[in-house]
C-alpha cells in the first residue's frame, strides 16, 4: 500500500527515536524473560517425564495387568487389583459428579445468576476448589469411615467426588457463560420455555466445553492420594467390593515406592507411569474437543 | 392463524399506544403511538440509540428476559394488550417471531434447527414435519442449497445461509408477525439482496416489522416507515411519502444524510 508508506515517511520526523528504542528494549527484555520461564518449565516437565518413562517402562510387564500386588518378600506381582480399584472409584465418582456438577453449573449460569443462593454456591465452590484434598479425605473419614468403622471404596469415591464436583460446576458455569446471549434470545423468540432453551440450545452449544471440564476433573482426581489414604485405604488382594477397603494406584505407589523390596519399587514406577499416561490421554482428548469446538464456529 | 377472514386492506396487526420504555431509570422510548399494518412491511429507521430496536423488542416482550427493563402503555396485538402481566410470553413469541442482527443457528442439524420451534407447539408426524421443513426452507429461498445436507450442522452454513436458516426457522412455526432486527447488517450484498427479496415474498402471508440502519433498504422493502430519534417517533407514514416528501425537518436531515 503506497499511500500508507507515504504517510509514515512524512510523519517520520515527528517520532521520538529514543522513546522507540526504549520500547524496543523493553520488548526484547520481556521476550527473553518469558522465553526463559518457558524453558525452565519445559526442562522440569521433560526431566520428570524422562525419569518416569525410564523407570516406568522398566517396571512395566504383562504381569502388571494380570497379577495383584505381591505380599512383602514375594517375587513378581502386578497392579491388577489397584488398576481395577482405581477405575471403579473413578467411574463411580464420574457417575456422581457429572449430574450434580452439571446441574449446579446450569443453575449458576442460567437460573440463579445473581441470587443469594447462587452467590453462596459460587463461594462454597471456590473454597472447595482450593481446599487441600487431605482435608476432604479427613472429613469423609470422620463422617463416614469412622461411623461405619471400616474403610471402603464408597468412601473413596465420596472423597474424590468432593474434589471433582466443584471443578465440574465451575467449568460448566464458565462454558455456559461463553454462549452468546443472542442464541438464548433466538430460542426464546420461538416461544421455547426456559428449560428447553437451556437443555436443547445453551447446554448443547457448550457441550464440548462441559465435557472438557468433566475430563479435566477426572484427570485431577485420578492421581489424588491423600483423600484415599483415609477412605479406601488399600487392599492387597483383588477385590471389586466397593463396601470394603479397595486397592488403588495412588496409595499403592505411596506404599511401594518407599519400600525396601525392589519389585515393589518397580511396580510403583509402573503405576506412576500408568496414571501419568491416563492423565495425559484425558488432557489430550479435552484439548481436541475444545479445538474442534472452536473450529466448528 | 392469519387467514383470509380478516384481510381487509390496512387492518392493523399491532397498535402501539402511549408506549414508554425504561432501562432502569433511563427512558428508552417516549409516548410511542404507532400502527403496524397487517401483511405489510413496516420499517423502523433512525440513528443508533434512537430506540428502534427497543421498540421491536417490546413487541415480542423480549425485554422481559432482563430484570430492570419495563414498558408502560399498550401494545395491542389484534386487540389484546400484550403488555398485560398475565400475557403468556411463550405463546406470544410463538405468534410473533423474531430474526436477529447476527445469524443465530442452533447447534444442531439444519433440519432440527427448523423442527425445534415447530415441535414446541405442534406434534407432527415424520412426513408432515419433513414437509414443513421443506416448506419453510423453500419460503426462505434456502431449500435448493441445503436439501442434500439437512443432517449437517446449521453452523456449517455461510453467514448469509445461516441468516436465511433463521428466517426459515421463524417462518416454520407459522407466526402472524415477523420482527427483523437489522437482519442484513452482517451480510454481504448478495445475501442482503436475497433476504430483501424474501421480505417481498413474506408479506403476502405475514406482517413484517424491520429495523434497519440502511435507508435504501427501508425504501426498497417497506410499505410504511417510522423515523425515530432520541426515543421518540418523529414521523410515520407511507414509505414513498417519507422518503420523497418528509413532513419534519429532522426526517429530511436524516434521510438526506445530514446527520445520523
Amino acid at each position: 500500500m503506497p499511500t500508507s508508506n507515504q504517510t509514515n515517511v512524512s510523519h517520520a520526523t515527528n517520532l521520538d527515536i529514543n522513546l522507540y528504542r526504549r520500547r524496543k528494549f523493553t520488548n526484547y527484555l520481556g521476550l527473553i524473560l518469558s522465553m526463559a520461564s518457558m524453558v525452565l518449565g519445559l526442562v522440569a516437565l521433560i526431566w520428570i517425564l524422562i525419569i518416569l518413562f525410564k523407570n516406568g517402562f522398566a517396571g512395566l510387564s504383562w504381569a502388571v495387568f494380570t497379577e495383584s500386588t505381591p505380599a512383602p518378600g514375594s517375587e513378581g506381582g502386578g497392579l491388577a487389583n489397584a488398576i481395577v480399584g482405581s477405575l471403579m472409584m473413578i467411574g463411580v465418582t464420574a457417575l456422581v459428579a457429572t449430574p450434580i456438577g452439571i446441574l449446579a453449573g446450569v443453575y449458576l449460569a442460567e437460573f440463579g445468576d445473581r441470587s443469594v443462593v447462587a452467590s453462596v454456591t459460587r463461594f462454597v465452590t471456590d473454597i472447595m476448589l482450593s481446599a487441600p484434598s487431605i482435608v476432604l479425605g479427613l472429613f469423609v473419614y470422620a463422617i463416614l469411615v469412622a461411623q461405619v468403622k471400616h474403610f471402603s471404596g464408597w468412601a473413596g469415591s465420596f472423597a474424590l467426588s468432593l474434589i471433582a464436583i466443584p471443578v465440574v460446576i465451575r467449568t460448566t458455569e464458565n462454558m455456559l457463560r461463553l454462549v452468546p446471549g443472542s442464541l438464548r434470545e433466538a430460542a426464546y423468540a420461538l416461544g421455547a420455555p426456559r428449560w428447553k432453551v437451556t437443555s436443547y440450545v445453551t447446554l448443547r452449544a457448550a457441550r464440548a466445553g462441559v465435557l472438557t471440564g468433566l475430563l479435566l476433573a477426572l484427570a485431577r482426581i485420578s492421581g489424588e492420594t491423600a483423600p484415599l489414604l483415609f477412605t479406601a485405604l488399600n487392599n492387597q488382594f483383588f477385590s471389586t467390593n466397593m463396601n470394603a477397603p479397595l486397592a488403588n494406584l495412588p496409595v499403592v505407589i505411596f506404599q511401594f515406592a518407599m519400600s525396601p523390596y525392589e519389585n515393589w519399587v518397580n511396580l510403583a514406577w509402573a503405576g506412576a507411569l500408568l496414571i501419568t499416561l491416563a492423565v495425559l490421554l484425558l488432557n489430550i482428548i479435552a484439548r481436541v474437543l475444545l479445538r474442534d469446538k472452536k473450529a466448528g464456529h | 392463524m392469519n387467514n383470509q377472514a380478516n384481510s381487509t386492506p390496512l387492518a392493523n396487526a399491532i397498535e402501539i399506544r402511549d408506549l414508554n420504555f425504561y432501562y432502569g431509570k433511563f427512558q428508552g422510548l417516549k409516548n410511542i403511538h404507532l400502527d403496524v399494518a397487517e401483511r405489510k412491511v413496516t420499517a423502523f429507521i433512525g440513528p443508533s440509540g434512537c430506540g428502534k430496536s427497543t421498540l421491536l423488542r417490546a413487541i415480542n416482550r423480549m425485554y422481559s428476559l432482563y430484570p430492570g427493563q419495563r414498558a408502560e402503555g399498550q401494545i395491542n396485538f389484534y386487540g389484546q394488550n400484550i403488555l398485560d402481566p398475565k400475557q403468556d410470553l411463550n405463546m406470544l413469541r410463538a405468534r410473533i417471531g423474531m430474526v436477529f442482527q447476527k445469524p443465530t443457528p442452533f447447534p444442531m442439524s439444519i433440519y432440527d434447527n427448523i423442527a425445534f420451534g415447530v415441535r414446541l407447539y405442534q406434534s407432527l408426524n415424520k412426513a408432515d414435519m419433513d414437509e414443513r421443513v421443506e416448506w419453510a426452507l423453500t419460503k426462505a429461498a434456502l431449500w435448493g442449497e441445503v436439501k442434500d445436507k439437512l443432517a449437517q450442522s446449521g453452523l456449517s452454513l455461510s453467514g448469509g445461509q445461516q441468516q436465511r436458516l433463521c428466517i426459515a426457522r421463524s417462518v416454520a412455526v407459522k407466526p402472524s408477525v415477523i420482527l427483523l432486527d437489522e437482519p442484513t447488517s452482517a451480510l454481504d450484498p448478495i445475501s442482503t439482496a436475497k433476504v430483501e427479496d424474501l421480505l417481498h415474498e413474506l408479506k403476502a402471508d405475514y406482517t413484517v416489522a424491520i429495523v434497519t440502519h440502511n435507508m435504501q433498504q427501508a425504501a426498497r422493502v417497506s410499505d410504511f416507515t417510522a423515523f425515530m430519534y432520541l426515543g421518540e417517533l418523529v414521523e410515520f407514514g407511507a414509505t414513498d411519502k417519507i422518503f420523497v416528501k418528509p413532513q419534519r425537518k429532522e426526517t429530511e436531515d436524516y434521510i438526506t444524510g445530514r446527520f445520523g
